[in-house]
């Protein structure tokens, strides 16, 4: 069993048909807390010791985001730089989240193919997620390769229902306890969780 | 005096003032100095306007240096006086023990009884507040170190009085018989009683004010504020002073000294701006009459008879006041500057030493033979000093090629915020509030004195006055601070305001609060930067909170207040470049405002700016992506 804390950044839901399907799939458990941001601080002023809170009182955290200019929209940056403070998040005495798992969850415009050194965006996902993979490792966390929805300017209602069952498979997996170190290792060159959601589903069940 | 001789002096003293001081500040010498020697000029020794009724004008003048002293004490909280302790009791005490010790001993020694001699050397050590502290004051100078120190031994030397009063008729060598004297001193009834009793019946009346001060005084202005006329209060503030100087001449005390003590009281009441901003015209022209008397009652006749002895007596003072102060600067650490100016300022002997001398010698104590050369040379001595700063300014300080004026504790006589808010409402206290969280220092003025007086209560520093005086914002440190918030609940005050403070003090940054387009278009025309429609944030915000409430994303709705606050501003000042065409024609306010109303929401519907946000919303992109993939994409 695991606790996971989604915090879920988009400035735009109404807009966004791929992130509202996502969101009606995700699972009813006590042990998800979605965290909406951008409905949590429409001014941008985050609540440092709230969030701090929210961190502590769960085993995995996700971000969750559209992919817009290859990074985070804004607050999810601004919520990097307030929340995980020096001393409590890293440096010598910063250990709050030491140990914890971390996962990002995107929705890409771009095809899975635009996103590597041959494609029109000429680097992988993870290798553009190097900041934020960074950040997590600092902070002592176990990074896991991002879960990505590809070419959603393309995607039609059944592409993105297909997606979200995805997305719930995988949801439902950490809830139902964190990769260990075996899984870990298995997963650390790969460019996305994509491929391994139904392998993680059967043996977390 | 028949009303038509009384405008006849007050014609001659006018004059003289009018011609004079402007001429002396020509000439970089001050107002003291030309006030002193205009009456020089209409005095009995020159062209002889003004004769023998010279002495009463003196007298009558005098009130302006006690209308000073309630000024000054006005200015010092207790919490300030305390801060100045060490330099008064320090400074002030050594410089008075000094001089009159100095000066009894070379009087003993010349001969003279003892009694006397204590006595002359008493008067000698006080130096003259009027001319010292209205000199530093023009020159700017009463807020370096050197000015603060003068400061503090004046102050030291007006407490000294009392005692010194009190002492005087113990010193008596000889029991003189009341004889109805004109002079005030003699008038009071205490005359009668021992000296011990006379001494008792003094403090009393100190301990009298303190409490009625602090008990009494603040109700009644509360009262009085309640009725929200100008010249009441005004005349309030007069009948204070005068009140208390009329006390303290029946118990036959210094009615300066009392006064300054009913400002201290006062100085931590809200009423401290309004009180000094209506005595303060009063202050300035008494005084001028004051140093015009001065110099018209210089008795040229007895200098010439005896020039002699009257330089040396001058000359004489000056030099061992001077040799004792520079002594005592440099003993407190002044830097040589600030030394020179604190030595140069006080030397004369001062006003005080007219009221001692004629009440020594009502008291018996001093002889005419002794009065009369002194009255003289103390008369010399206080028109001197203005040469004597102008000289150390001139040429002493270039050589030493240090400043005049210093930096250092740049407070420690007014208390200086750098932002003032005219009008404590919820307005203007929320502002306030917010301000104060940050520690940043504010200066509140309101005309509401029950709010007042509620507000103080709960700790904050609010004072009672009408921000739409100039003279007032002035005592509240509008040239010092750099922003003022006019929060007030009218417009037609609002604008009154900024029109005085753009016009007195232009450095301000102005904040105002306003209340519709109308009157914010007013003050953008009045050249204020930051005009604040009251009810704009919070109606916006209300819209805000029904949009989310109606299902509408919390940031969706944010964006859109924000983009429609940018818009409006937009219109409001378009809409302020179309206001001059219809002040032709009469239209009533309500209907002015439906006018407005309706052109704004043209305005509104005419923004089709006001729904974006493409960024997020890349339905081209989607249509782009449809109809030419990406070549890598393939």
């Amino acid at each position: 069993m695991a606790r996971v804390l989604i915090l879920f950044a988009h400035p735009a839901l109404e807009r966004s048909r791929v992130h509202k399907g996502l969101l009606r799939a995700l699972p009813t458990s006590p042990d998800l807390t979605l965290h909406d941001l951008y409905e949590a601080y429409p001014r941008l002023d985050i609540d440092v010791e709230r969030e701090q809170q929210l961190l502590v009182d769960h085993d995995v955290i996700a971000f969750q985001h559209p992919f817009y200019w290859y990074s985070t929209p804004p607050i999810l940056k601004q919520w990097q730089d307030l929340v995980l403070e020096h001393g409590w998040a890293y440096g010598s005495e910063g250990n709050e989240l030491a140990g914890k798992t971390f996962i990002p969850l995107l929705s890409a415009g771009g095809g899975e193919p635009a996103y590597c050194s041959q494609g029109y965006n000429r680097f992988s996902v993870r290798e553009l997620l190097a900041p934020v993979e960074q950040t997590a490792r600092l902070c002592g966390m176990h990074f896991l390769p991002p879960f990505v929805v590809f070419g959603t300017h393309q995607l039609d209602a059944e592409g993105i229902t297909e997606q979200a069952g995805r997305y719930r498979r995988l949801l439902e997996a950490l809830l139902a306890g964190e990769p260990d170190e075996a899984e870990r290792e298995r997963l650390a060159g790969a460019i996305t969780i994509n491929g391994f959601v139904s392998r993680l589903a059967s043996v977390e069940s | 005096m028949s009303t038509e001789t009384f405008f006849l002096q007050a014609f001659v003293y006018l004059t003289a003032a009018v011609v004079a001081v402007p001429l002396a500040k020509r000439f970089g010498l001050g107002s003291v100095l030309g006030y002193l020697l205009a009456g020089v000029v209409i005095g009995p020794f020159a062209l002889g306007l003004v004769g023998a009724e010279g002495e009463d004008v003196m007298h009558f003048a005098e009130f302006g240096v006690v209308m000073m002293l309630f000024v000054i004490g006005l200015e010092l909280e207790p919490s300030l006086l305390w801060r100045l302790r060490a330099p008064i009791l320090g400074l002030g005490g050594l410089q008075v023990t000094l001089t009159a010790g100095l000066v009894t001993g070379i009087c003993v020694v010349l001969g003279i009884p003892w009694q006397q001699s204590i006595a002359v050397g008493m008067i000698i050590a006080l130096s003259s507040t009027a001319i010292v502290l209205q000199t530093l004051a023009e020159k700017g100078q009463l807020k370096s170190s050197g000015g603060q120190s003068a400061f503090s031994v004046l102050l030291f030397q007006d407490i000294a009085v009392i005692p010194m009063l009190a002492l005087m008729p113990l010193l008596a060598t000889e029991h003189v018989e009341l004889t109805g004297d004109e002079h005030h001193v003699a008038e009071a009834w205490i005359s009668t009683l021992p000296g011990w009793a006379r001494a008792l019946a003094v403090l009393g009346a100190v301990a009298a004010i303190v409490v009625g001060g602090r008990y009494l005084l603040r109700p009644f202005f509360r009262v009085l504020g309640r009725v929200r006329m100008r010249e009441v209060f005004t005349a309030a503030s007069l009948l204070l002073v005068i009140g208390i100087a009329l006390l303290m001449t029946r118990v036959g005390l210094s009615p300066a000294l009392g006064t300054f003590l009913a400002g201290v009281v006062l100085a931590n009441s809200e009423y401290r701006h309004e009180l000094e901003a209506d005595i303060e015209p009063f202050k300035g022209l008494l005084l001028g009459l004051f140093f015009i008397s001065v110099g018209a009652s210089i008795d040229f006749g007895l200098i010439g008879a005896e020039p002699g002895l009257i330089a040396g007596l001058t000359l004489g003072m000056i030099t061992l006041k001077f040799a004792i102060l520079l002594a005592l600067a440099r003993g407190f650490k002044l830097g040589t500057d600030q030394a020179l100016l604190f030595a140069f300022a006080l030397p004369q002997v001062g006003e005080f030493a007219f009221v001692l001398l004629s009440f020594a010698s009502q008291e018996g104590v001093l002889g005419g033979s002794i009065t009369d050369p002194l009255v003289a040379a103390v008369a010399m001595s206080m028109a001197f000093t203005p040469l004597l700063l102008v000289f150390n300014e001139r040429v002493l300080q270039p050589r030493l090629g240090t400043k005049t004026t210093d930096d250092r504790a740049p407070d420690a006589i007014e208390e200086h915020n750098p932002v003032l808010i005219a009008g404590f409402g919820s307005f203007g206290s929320t502002v306030g509030r917010l301000l104060k969280s940050q520690g940043i220092g504010t200066t509140v003025l309101d005309v509401d004195s029950d709010q007042v007086e509620l507000l103080r209560r709960l700790g904050l520093k609010v004072y009672y006055g009408d921000a739409t005086r100039h003279d007032l914002l002035e005592t509240a440190g509008a040239a010092e601070a750099k922003m003022l918030v006019v929060a007030l609940d009218s417009p037609e005050t609002t604008l009154e305001v900024v029109r005085t403070a753009k016009k007195h003090f232009p450095a301000l940054t102005i904040f105002a609060r306003a209340f519709e387009w109308r009157d914010s278009y007013d003050l953008y025309e009045a050249g204020v930067q930051y005009v604040y429609r009251e009810a704009l944030d919070t109606s916006l915000r209300l819209g805000t909170d029904v949009m989310r409430e109606l299902g509408f994303r919390a940031y969706h709705a944010e964006r859109a207040t924000q983009k429609f606050l940018r818009h409006d501003q937009e219109s409001l000042a378009y809409l302020a470049t179309m206001k001059g065409e219809e002040e032709a024609t009469y239209i009533t306010a309500a209907r002015r405002r439906i006018e407005d109303l309706e052109r704004m929401l043209g305005a509104d519907l005419a923004d089709d700016g006001l729904e974006r946000d493409a960024g997020w919303d890349p339905e081209t992109l989607r249509e782009e992506f449809s109809q030419h993939p990406p070549r890598a994409a393939k």
